[in-house]
């Protein structure tokens, strides 16, 4: 399916869904409410088939974060970007490492770096940073005098 | 963090109380310093007896927070960090960053410069794949493979070291081009190459491929299927020996990939074996592409006109190249500055190690070393 069918049929899926013009692929915002069945439906649907989850990563805009996932289907070789606001004071979005197996060690990267909570995730500890750290590093407002480098 | 060797009663993981018990399961590290892991990867094994129940991989010691680094780098700065990733695969990193600025910017790449990009690509990979194979000979107790594949290697760093001057870390792929001209003797010294390595390669074939201790080590060990290998974002030649085609340079072609003939590689097994199988081929597939290019390098600029500072327009921009581990994705968010907002390396080790504790459960302990070897892991790459 190209973008333009994709995006009619996720319209009608979900109404609530809002899409973005003009990246390379069909962007989805999805309230984080309706994410874990929107997801599987992803994975399940019929004609949608997306089995490939090949990036997963958080962006933090001061104001909130943005869970990224970019997914495709290696059957019908279509691309889509589902994305996700997060309130910046509790972040958390339920896991979807049932669905995608490699899901649960990069969601592990970006509770790490991020200290989003992924609900139901099977094991969800500190995967880079040493367990006692303090912080999360890639937030804007992480502030490290002795290690970080500023150029 | 470093847990400590011990004997455990049961699977719960409580800490047993007197001592070894008849059938108590055993935790055990591997690494960080251990020479099957090949760099700084930490494994924490559960094994019951010889057979391995959970494999944990501790990550972080080579973590040098790159995407954070990224932030405050400009666009033609943040290449050079790139090379340290993926070092084996360095040229392709570097093109990775490469065009994903030049698609977000619309450069327009001269002809000799994508020539000179896919030539050094493909270089990169045999000399990667060449060092995974003499590294993998030695997990499993060869030790002379190890020479001979750096018989080969040599010769494509030395190619390397006089057009790029570095032999490890390039940064030769900037945005619009390649850094400087090709070294006059460069043709003459990758024809030789291809004839040194057309000679040499039975070698390969006779020396491991053949033996039959190393088949009986590879064969229907570390079994992946398709689903799984999809399901765990494996990509490149693990995906491939999978039946995945996951080809990048097949499915989204960039610079002249889909002017060059080419096959991609599959095998359907999934073994440890079949990984080897694809690799093995897909050196002869690289020299090939490298036959065709060659003698045919246009004239003309190396490099397009950029400005000195480069500002890559508001908005995200993703672009995916195929390393010789599997497919490398940039991520980038930009706000319109001479820095990005965010970055985002997609790392093809990364989701690769993902699958390491479904392929080797319920194997013998000899077979993670195996397994793991096929899996082509460089640690650089898996923590950024």
């Amino acid at each position: 399916m190209n973008n333009e069918d994709l995006k009619i049929k996720f319209l009608e899926m979900v109404p609530e869904t809002s899409s973005e013009e003009g990246g390379e692929w069909l962007n989805l915002f999805v309230p984080v409410e309706k994410f874990k069945s929107f997801m599987q439906s992803l994975r399940t649907g019929t004609g949608l088939d997306f089995d490939y989850l090949f990036c997963l990563t958080c962006v933090d805009w001061k104001t909130h974060f943005t869970m990224v996932y970019h997914l495709s289907s290696t059957l019908h070789r279509h691309t889509i970007v589902v994305k996700s606001k997060l309130d910046r004071n509790q972040p958390e979005i339920e896991t979807v490492s049932d669905i995608w197996k490699t899901a649960e060690l990069l969601e592990r990267e970006v509770y790490d770096l991020f200290g989003v909570k992924f609900l139901q995730h099977p094991d969800l500890r500190r995967l880079i940073m040493p367990d006692d750290w303090e912080g999360w590093p890639l937030r804007k407002d992480y502030v490290d005098e002795v290690n970080m480098i500023k150029l | 963090m470093y847990r400590e060797t011990k004997i455990i009663s049961d699977s719960t993981q409580s800490p047993s109380t007197g001592g070894a018990e008849e059938g108590g399961d055993l935790i055990i590290n591997v690494g960080p310093q251990h020479p099957a892991t090949h760099g700084v990867l930490h494994l924490v094994l559960t094994l019951n007896g010889e057979t391995i129940k959970k494999v944990e991989p501790h990550l972080g010691y080579i973590h040098r927070s790159m995407e954070k680094m990224c932030e405050s780098l400009s666009y033609r700065q943040f290449i050079y960090v790139t090379s340290r990733m993926d070092y084996l695969s360095s040229h392709i990193n570097n093109h990775a960053c490469a065009l994903v600025v030049e698609k977000a910017m619309q450069i327009e790449v001269p002809q000799r410069a994508q020539y000179i990009r896919v030539i050094m690509d493909e270089l990169t990979r045999i000399a990667s794949h060449e060092l995974w194979w003499g590294a993998m000979a030695m997990d499993l107790g060869a030790f002379t493979p190890f020479f001979h594949a750096f018989r080969e290697r040599e010769t494509i760093t030395d190619i390397m070291e006089k057009t790029c001057g570095a032999r490890l870390t390039m940064n030769y792929m900037v945005p619009g081009g390649v850094m400087v001209d090709l070294h006059p003797d460069f043709q003459k010294d990758v024809k030789s190459f291809i004839e040194l390595y057309k000679r040499k390669f039975h070698e390969y074939g006779e020396l491991v491929t053949g033996n039959i201790i190393f088949q009986n080590r590879m064969k229907n060990v570390g079994v992946l299927s398709k689903e799984d290998a999809i399901s765990f974002g494996c990509s490149g030649p693990v995906a491939r020996a999978s039946g995945v085609h996951c080809d990048i340079r097949k499915l989204y072609p960039y610079d002249i990939y889909d002017k060059v003939e080419f096959k991609e590689i599959i095998e359907t097994a999934g073994d440890s074996f079949a990984r080897y199988m694809v690799r093995l081929q897909e050196m002869q597939e690289s020299i090939h592409i490298v036959e065709q290019l060659i003698d045919n390098i246009p004239e003309g600029d190396f490099q397009a006109k950029t400005k000195a500072v480069l500002k890559l327009p508001k908005g995200e921009f993703y672009q995916r190249v195929e390393t010789a581990r599997g497919e490398l994705g940039v991520y980038i968010v930009s706000e319109g500055g001479t820095t990005p907002y965010r970055i985002k390396f997609r790392s093809p080790g990364f989701s690769n190690l993902s699958a390491l504790d479904h392929m080797v459960r319920g194997l013998k302990i000899g077979d993670l070393v195996a397994a793991m070897g096929t899996l082509d892991l460089v640690i650089p790459d898996i923590d950024r």
